[in-house]
Parts: C-alpha cells; structure tokens; sequence
C-alpha cells in the first residue's frame, strides 16, 4: 500500500474529521430535495371515491384532463402501495371506520387530499348520518372547494400538495395526530 | 265502467268491508284498507292478475295524528300500466303482516320502512337495518327525530349473509368467506359485498348497504321545494338532469300547472343526454372491471363533450340543478341546440366505435354472455325496471307506456333482449343511446319558440333584471324567498323513465312551504335486491361482472 492510500484509509478518520466533513458538505440536504422532487413527482394515488366527486375524480383521471401529467397516473387500490388519498365525496358515519382503517394501512410518507365539500365539511348534508368533514378523522392536507369541483380545481390541489412536499412544508396537523379520536 | 270502478267493485264484492275506502287524487288512485287485511288484499290483487309488479313499499309518519303511522304500498301492472296506491293506517308500536309472502321485492322495502320508522313486519324473513349504522339508535325518518343529530360509529359489521347469518365453518366443506368493499376498485362507489365460497364457486352472498346514506329524504323534509332540486342532483349523479325533472314533475302535477313548450323540449334533450352518459359510465365501468381499460378512454372523451353542453348551458358540469318548479332556470344560450346536433353527430360516431370494440369482443363475450340470465317473469317479482328488464325481454318505457313531455310525438324504439343476461343488458344500452340521439336530432331540430318557464309569481322566481330593476319584481323576490311555494294538501305518486328505470316521487304536501314527505322510488334498489340470489351458485369473476351491469349508484341505492 502507498502512503498515499494510506492516509485516507477508514480506521485513520478521526471523528472531528467527520464534524468537518458534515458542515462544510451540503450533501444531505442536497438528497432530500431530491428526493422531495422525486416524491411530489411520482404521486402515487389511492381514488376513495364515494359518490358525485368520484365521477369527477374519473374525469380528472379521464382523457381531458389527464392526471397522469403531473405524474399521479399510477392508481392504486391497495393502501400499502399509495401515498395520496384522494378522498372523493361524502363520508357516512357509517363509512368512518372503513376510511380510518384505509388511512392507517397506508404508509409513511402519506398525503391526504380532500376533494369537494362534502369529504370536507360534510357540504350540504347537514344531516344525522353524515360526517361532518373527514378532517374529524383523518389529518387532511389539502381541501378542494366546490360542489363538485372541477377538474381544473382538483389538479391545482394536487399541484398545490407538490409544492407543499417540495418545500417540505411542516405539517403539524399530521405531525400532531394521534388517531381518530385525538 | 273505467278501470278503477271495476277494481273498486271487484275488490268490494270480494271483501265487502265498510272500513276499505276508495278514492282519487291528482290521477292516482288509492284504496285504503284496515292493516288486519292487508297481506288478503295483496294476495287477492296479485292473485287475481290485477297487479305484478311491487313497485314500491314506504313508511309515513303523521306525527300528532292516531293512528301515527302509514304503510304505503304502489302497484303497477306490467299489461295495461293501472297503479294502484294502498294505504294502510297503523298505531305506533302495532306490527302489520309482512308482504314478503306475496311480493318477494318487498323484503329490502320493508327492511326500509323497519329502519327509518321502526314499523315491525311480522313474519319477515330477517327483519334488520338497511340503511343506517348499526350502532345507530332511532329511528331517523320520524318527525321527532332531529335532523341534525349524528352518532357515530367506530366499528365494521362482521360478514353477514342475506338471510341475516354469519359466517359459520362448515366441517364438510372447505368454505371461505370474502368480502368485497365497501372501498374496492369494483364496487366503484360504496357497495359491500360478502360470499362465503368453496374453490371459485359462490355459496351464499350478502350485501350491506347504507354507506351512502346522505338523509336525502330528511333532507327534503327540512328544505322549500325549490332548495330541494339540488338535493336531487345527487341521487343518481350519473345522469343528475332526469332527477332534477321527475321531482319537478312531481311538484308541477301536485300544483297542477303545465309547463310551456320549450321547457318541455329542454327537458327532454337534458334528459336523453343524460340517458347516454349514464349508460356512457354504465358500459366503460363494467369493462373496466373486466379488464378493458381502453373502453373507458374512449367512452369518457364521449361524456367530456357532453360535459361541455351543460357547461355551456349552466356552468355546472356535473350537478346541473336546471330544472325549477314551472320550468328551467333559464334559457337555452344562442347556438346551444346546434351545438346539441354536433355533440349527437360526435357521439354517434364514438358509439360505433365502441360497437367495434366490444360487440364481437371474444374476452368480453365470454365474460358477459349467458352470465346474470334472468328470466322476464322472475325480473317482474323482483321489480325490474328500465334496461335490465328490457334486457329480460319485458319492453316496459315509461316514455312509450305512459307518456309525458310528448315523447309521444317522437319517433324511436324500445330496444329488448331476450335472456337478460349481462351481454344483453350491454346490447340494450348502446340501442338505447343510440335512440336517445335520434329523440335529440327530432327536438333539436324543432325546438318550439316562447318561454322557458311559466310566469306565475307564487310560484317562479322574477328575472334578475326585474329584481334589481323594479319594485314589483323586488317585492315578488322577497315574498316568494320567504315564503316559498306553497302546494295544496295531498299526495301524489309521479314516476319518469330515469337511466336505471322507473324513478318515482311520492310527494306529501301539508300546504306548508316544504314538503312533509318525499319517498324517492329507486329503481336500482329493487334491481340490486335481486343480485345475491343472482350470483349464489356461480363463479366469483361472475359477481362483478354482474355487480357492473346492474348500474348501480349508490346516490340513489343508499338516498
């Protein structure tokens, strides 16, 4: 071996060396951007869809206006391979579990889209078997207004969510859920 | 001697009670008798070949009046289209005799009724909840209970069949229990379906509903009638426009006024949009399901432009809401009916495309032919309506047998198939939205001139202009927002040819501002009933291929 070589062998690296080497490399925070890119990139969505905003959500999905642009084509019916619940129309008390139970099975890191008003404040049907916002529920990342709303507005939420995981937002609402009834 | 006389004296010579009362209202008739007899009468109906069909079953609760309660039941014969409205009084807290035993199609119905108004049937099979959760208390239908009272739920119900068991091993038998929903790709929208099964075959199948149920009826109850056109909307939100007509329909007839021409003309051009992009959503779903992706893109692109002529005409896409009480909310924009031709042309094109894709399919045959056959006599037990029962050969179209609108005057067909199966139920629908085109074509291109709306000023809003222009139009604003329209006292059963079948209206009227009680008829709700005992002794890949075929939507399942 050369002394060269030997200089930077593993066992000669002091832990001060290291200090430095962390401070004056920007490399970590260089990797989570990247990879804030490719996740806001590479949406993957889970369509719960329940009613009317379902059908939307089929446009939105549709020829016309084409999720798949901005990269969320990849559709998943299991909760273990999604990372963005699209919730679509209104939430029953009777469906509650089953909508806590999906959110629960999926995995970290996951996002929350509420489309429409029903799914976000229970909308017009101020009535005694539907939830009152899935928010009661579940953490909620982003809300899309409207009755239901078009699939210009649905994108611009998911757009809206990109920026948010490319700036790496803090969340607190999700950070400080615990479970439904917290 | 008219066909209500001859019912009337049939019923009377046979039964001869002081207590039957006989009457009609608003063209319905209605015979009402003592619950004691309820089930004879039925039977001797059913018996005597008067009626065939169960159309409907509902509960009505007149809170302060003794007796309390009312079962109401519609009869339709499939021969000569007689209806027949029976009433049957009821004491809180008394039982009355299921109807199951003459009307199968009366289970769910009376599940219903059971549900909403706590009305016990005796004799039912398996008398439980349908529609709300079960740790739900109350009964919500009734006029004490608070709308706005929710109670939450925070479990699942366990597997359970449509005979009311549960899941049990079988010590001879290698069964496995299954449960689809109610989030699963192929139930798209809220179903639950559960099936215990040995290899691949079904062995006993349930379902559960309820899991979008958005109090529609309640809702009606809390609402003017005006405020209550949006509610519609979200029924059957596939085709939204036919819900919005048929309540209005209902409330028209109830105050007896006719709409002009071209409110007319509108309605039917909306209505038959309608008609294809439900069955648009219908066919693409179902191929989807069955591994056809491609289907949906071609068939969406067709709904898209459809979606455009509602834009166009309201702003709204989706939930339209277009219709009011005496007419449209406003007029057709210059160049909306040629536009309509186009979009006709357009999709005419794209349905022969689908044609091609599908038709002669070899997957798509195999997958839907001879699957859900159901024969014309068992479609009628069960309460069939629309394209699933002309599919079973029964060529029943409210727009032929009871005309309203003047489809009359028009010219197209009512398509039949012959097994009912799924296939044929698909052949059915691409007929029917070609025929709906060729009403289109025939409006379109003789569009009555005048007004969209009647002006009576108790009962449709001023225009804008008027509002904000004049004092009259200003004062006749005001009133009517505050005090609403104002039907007379009675009761009307009104029934239009939606997408799925026939969608009826049973409207209550107190002379009050809102309606006292508005019973929506769901015509996927009876159609469903059917499908466990439809998919029982068959393949698993066969329940969703008859679970897309029967179109359900769970806005107007679950209301």
């Amino acid at each position: 071996m050369s002394e060269a070589n030997k200089k930077y062998a593993v066992e000669d690296v002091q832990e001060a060396d290291v200090q430095q080497l962390l401070q004056t490399n920007a490399m970590t925070t260089r990797l989570e951007d990247w990879a804030a890119w490719g996740q806001k990139n590479s949406l993957w969505p889970l369509p719960y869809g329940t009613a009317c905003c379902g059908i939307e959500l089929m446009s939105v999905m549709g020829p016309k206006y084409d999720l798949a642009r901005f990269g969320a084509e990849v559709v998943r019916f299991s909760p273990r391979q999604a990372d963005m619940l699209i919730v679509a129309g209104t939430i029953t008390e009777k469906m509650a579990p089953v909508l806590i139970h999906i959110y629960e099975q999926m995995l970290e890191p996951k996002y929350v889209l509420s489309m429409g008003a029903c799914a976000s404040s229970g909308g017009f049907y101020r009535a005694y078997h539907v939830l009152q916002g899935i928010d009661k529920v579940i953490p909620v990342d982003v809300f899309v207004p409207g009755c239901p709303p078009t699939p210009e507005a649905v994108l611009d939420g998911v757009m809206l969510l990109q920026k948010m995981i490319e700036s790496k937002q803090p969340r607190p609402w999700k950070d400080n859920w615990k479970g439904p009834n917290s | 001697m008219s066909q209500f006389e001859v019912l009337k004296s049939d019923v009377m010579q046979k039964f001869g009670d002081e207590r039957f009362r006989f009457w009609q209202a608003h063209r319905n008739d209605v015979l009402e008798v003592p619950k004691d007899k309820i089930v004879e009468v039925l039977q001797f109906l059913k018996d005597s070949g008067k009626f065939d069909v169960l159309m409907d079953l509902c509960g009505v609760d007149y809170l302060g009046r003794d007796p309390r309660f009312e079962v109401v039941y519609h009869l339709f014969n499939s021969k000569n289209f007689q209806r027949l409205r029976i009433r049957a009084p009821l004491k809180e807290g008394e039982p009355i005799d299921s109807a199951t035993s003459v009307w199968r199609s009366a289970n769910w119905f009376e599940r219903e009724a059971y549900d909403m108004f706590g009305i016990v049937f005796k004799g039912h099979p398996a008398l439980r909840k349908i529609l709300t959760h079960h740790h739900f208390e109350g009964h919500p239908l009734r006029k004490d209970y608070d709308a706005n009272h929710q109670q939450s739920c925070k479990d699942v119900n366990p597997v359970e069949f449509e005979d009311g068991s549960r899941f049990q091993e079988d010590p001879d038998r290698d069964l496995l229990p299954i449960n689809i929903g109610p989030s699963h790709p192929a139930t798209h929208g809220t179903l639950r379906v559960m099936a215990a099964l040995e290899g691949e075959k079904v062995i006993k199948a349930g379902v559960e509903l309820g899991f979008l149920h958005r109090c529609f009826e309640k809702m009606a109850e809390t609402h003017p009638y005006n405020q209550v056109i949006p509610y519609t909307d979200r029924l059957n939100y596939c085709s939204a426009p036919m819900n919005n007509v048929g309540y209005c329909k209902t409330v028209e007839s109830l105050l007896g006024v006719e709409i002009p021409p071209k409110a007319k003309a509108m309605r039917i051009i909306l209505c038959e949009f309608s008609r294809i992009i439900d069955h648009i959503v219908c066919i693409g779903a179902n191929a989807v399901d069955l591994g056809a992706l491609t289907g949906f893109f071609y068939l969406f692109e067709l709904r898209e432009r459809v979606y455009s002529l509602f834009e166009k005409l309201c702003g709204a896409r989706l939930t339209v809401a277009l219709t009011r009480v005496g007419g449209m909310s406003h007029d057709a924009p210059s160049g909306w009916f040629e536009d309509c031709l186009e979009t006709a042309k357009y999709i005419r094109k794209g349905v022969s495309e689908i044609e091609g894709l599908l038709n002669e399919n070899k997957i798509w045959m195999q997958r839907t032919q001879n699957i859900g056959s159901i024969s014309a006599e068992d479609a009628l037990a069960w309460g069939y309506t629309g394209p699933c029962l002309r599919a079973a050969g029964v060529g029943l179209d409210l727009r032929k047998t009871e005309p309203y609108y003047g489809y009359e005057t028009l010219d197209f067909d009512v398509p039949v198939g012959t097994t009912g199966d799924v296939y044929d139920r698909y052949l059915v629908r691409i007929e029917e939205m070609k025929q709906s085109l060729k009403i289109i074509e025939q409006v379109c291109k003789n569009v009555p001139s005048g007004d969209y709306t009647i002006r009576d000023k108790s009962i449709v809003l001023p225009e804008k202009k008027d509002v904000y222009g004049n004092i009259e139009g200003l004062m006749n604003h005001f009133m009517l927002v505050m005090k609403g329209i104002k039907p007379p006292k009675g009761e009307i059963y009104e029934a239009t040819e939606a997408a799925n079948g026939e969608l009826g209206f049973y409207l209550i009227s107190d002379g009050e501002q809102k309606p006292y009680r508005l019973r929506v008829r769901p015509p996927c709700f009876a159609i469903y009933q059917s499908f466990p005992e439809q998919v029982t002794g068959g393949l698993i890949a066969d329940v969703i291929s008859i679970l897309g075929s029967m179109n359900l939507i769970a806005g107007e399942l679950d209301r």
